[in-house]
């Protein structure tokens, strides 16, 4: 039985990733852990992660995982959610600056406030609900999803990827372009949260377990 | 093309129990809140909400296991309020499924609260719920102020001022609830809505008197709102949540219109 590990540094809620991987997955075991052990014998890893980026970060360095984590992203399908995709990038501008893991070359910025659109409407900060999330690379975890499909959002900071390569899937919030996913290799990474997402959601998690990269 | 309105059913819960029925869920025991959650989901709700008003504080254990129920199969954002007095209420809702807690009488009075919760657990997921009422005369400049205990006592906060502070303190969004409209399904409170909304950098929830698809749409186009809460004009079937976003489609409102 394939195993889908999903990585428990301490961080929020991991309940409901779990359970949304369960129903795509029902012949995988899916298991909720911080032992890296088990990460190295997964078949895959996910990374999720909600709250402030230092302690997310934080969390995985003094969790000893970070080596562990590192290790399954070279070898095995990797998917990081939301501050778990931040958390890949060189550096965020939340808490006054945090250095990230530096697996992909990119920054986290700030949405601003107030943050203004074209017409100079106020938008409000989190970007929070179902915004269209546009395929800009074709790539297997966007398997029988429609383009332009809306996935829910909750985040008041925003990827920009330095390797345009990297990201196949944009939002526009305001007048700003985010880079809503990445991917390389064998790692895949959201912004939004494919666990709430409904359908579209579940579809995304259900490629990712079925992705042979 | 672009971050769409939300629609939000609320649901009362008692005891890990949906109360005051649902009539569209076709099944015996309309209490079942998988069941309702599902009908909603089905519809196409963006999150759902549910009030907790469950009396006892030991008997709130079952609660959390209706949201583990309900986050096991119905997979968009759930929020649930109602007696949330601890950091150990609020971690427990998370770890059973719940995205966002809604505080509200606690916040009053105990506004480090909120901030202790938002540095803890993130700002995204404290919604700082405000029941005001309006206190103004015909005449004088709008003033709404906050009422707890179900509306019967005057804090003497104003209600703007109030949702400043609690996103000074880290709410990520404003549950606002007219308590003038609450019940009497003669629409939003547009004024408040539009005060607030246009007061706070964060997401504002527009609640309290839908009694027509029109009051939904007023909610985000008078009153600024970002997302509508509504509970018996769901429940009954007088509309369902896919007619809403229809009708809501159609005055220009950007919405999420793919069900499951």
């Amino acid at each position: 039985m394939s195993l889908i590990a999903v990585v428990d540094y301490g961080m929020g809620n991991l309940h409901s990733v779990a359970k949304a991987l369960e129903k795509v997955a029902p012949d995988a075991r899916v298991q909720v852990t911080s032992d890296a052990q088990t990460l190295a014998q997964a078949e895959r890893v996910v990374l999720p992660g909600v709250g402030a980026i230092r302690d997310c970060v934080g969390q995985m360095y003094a969790s000893g995982l970070v080596p562990a984590i590192k290790q399954a992203m070279v070898e095995k399908p990797f998917l990081g959610i939301c501050v778990g995709m931040q958390a890949l990038f060189d550096f965020s501008e939340e808490n006054q600056g945090v250095e990230c893991l530096k697996v992909l070359p990119g920054r986290v910025n700030f949405f601003g406030d107030p943050l203004l659109d074209a017409q100079g409407q106020r938008c409000k900060v989190p970007h929070m609900g179902w915004n269209q999330v546009q395929q800009t690379q074709n790539h297997p975890i966007w398997a029988q999803i429609a383009d332009l499909s809306r996935f829910y959002f909750v985040h008041s900071y925003y990827v920009k990827a330095a390797t345009a390569t990297d990201v196949i899937g944009q939002v526009q919030y305001a007048d700003i372009t985010c880079d809503a996913v990445v991917a390389r290799d064998n790692l895949v990474a959201v912004q939004f949260h494919p666990e709430k997402s409904a359908q579209a959601g579940l579809q995304l998690l259900a490629n990712f377990t079925q992705w042979r990269p | 093309m672009g971050l769409a309105k939300r629609i939000i059913p609320c649901l009362d819960v008692d005891q890990g129990r949906v109360v005051k029925g649902v009539n569209f869920v076709d099944i015996r025991d309309a209490g079942d809140p998988v069941e309702v959650a599902k009908g909603y989901n089905a519809q196409g709700a963006d999150e759902i909400t549910f009030l907790d008003i469950t009396a006892s504080h030991q008997e709130r254990d079952t609660t959390l296991h209706m949201v583990e129920d309900i986050a096991s199969q119905v997979f968009i954002p759930l929020t649930v309020g109602g007696g949330i007095r601890t950091c150990e209420d609020i971690r427990r809702l998370l770890n059973a499924g719940a995205d966002k807690v809604s505080i509200n009488t606690a916040a009053v009075f105990n506004p480090e609260f909120v901030r202790e919760a938002a540095q803890r657990f993130g700002n995204q997921c404290i919604v700082v719920a405000i029941d005001c009422k309006s206190v103004h005369q015909a005449g004088e400049t709008p003033r709404w102020e906050i009422f707890t205990h179900g509306g019967r006592k005057p804090t003497g906060l104003d209600a703007i001022e109030w949702a400043r502070k609690m996103v000074d303190y880290g709410a990520g969004e404003i549950l606002l609830t007219s308590m003038d409209r609450d019940g009497t399904k003669n629409g939003f409170d547009l004024g408040v809505t539009r005060a607030i909304s246009d007061a706070v950098s964060v997401p504002v929830i527009a609640s309290g008197g839908v009694g027509n698809l029109q009051h939904l749409a007023d909610g985000v186009l008078q009153g600024g709102a970002d997302a509508v809460l509504a509970a018996s004009i769901f429940h009954f079937g007088e509309y369902s949540i896919a007619e809403a976003k229809t009708f809501m489609a159609a005055q220009g409102i950007e919405m999420r219109l793919e069900a499951e």
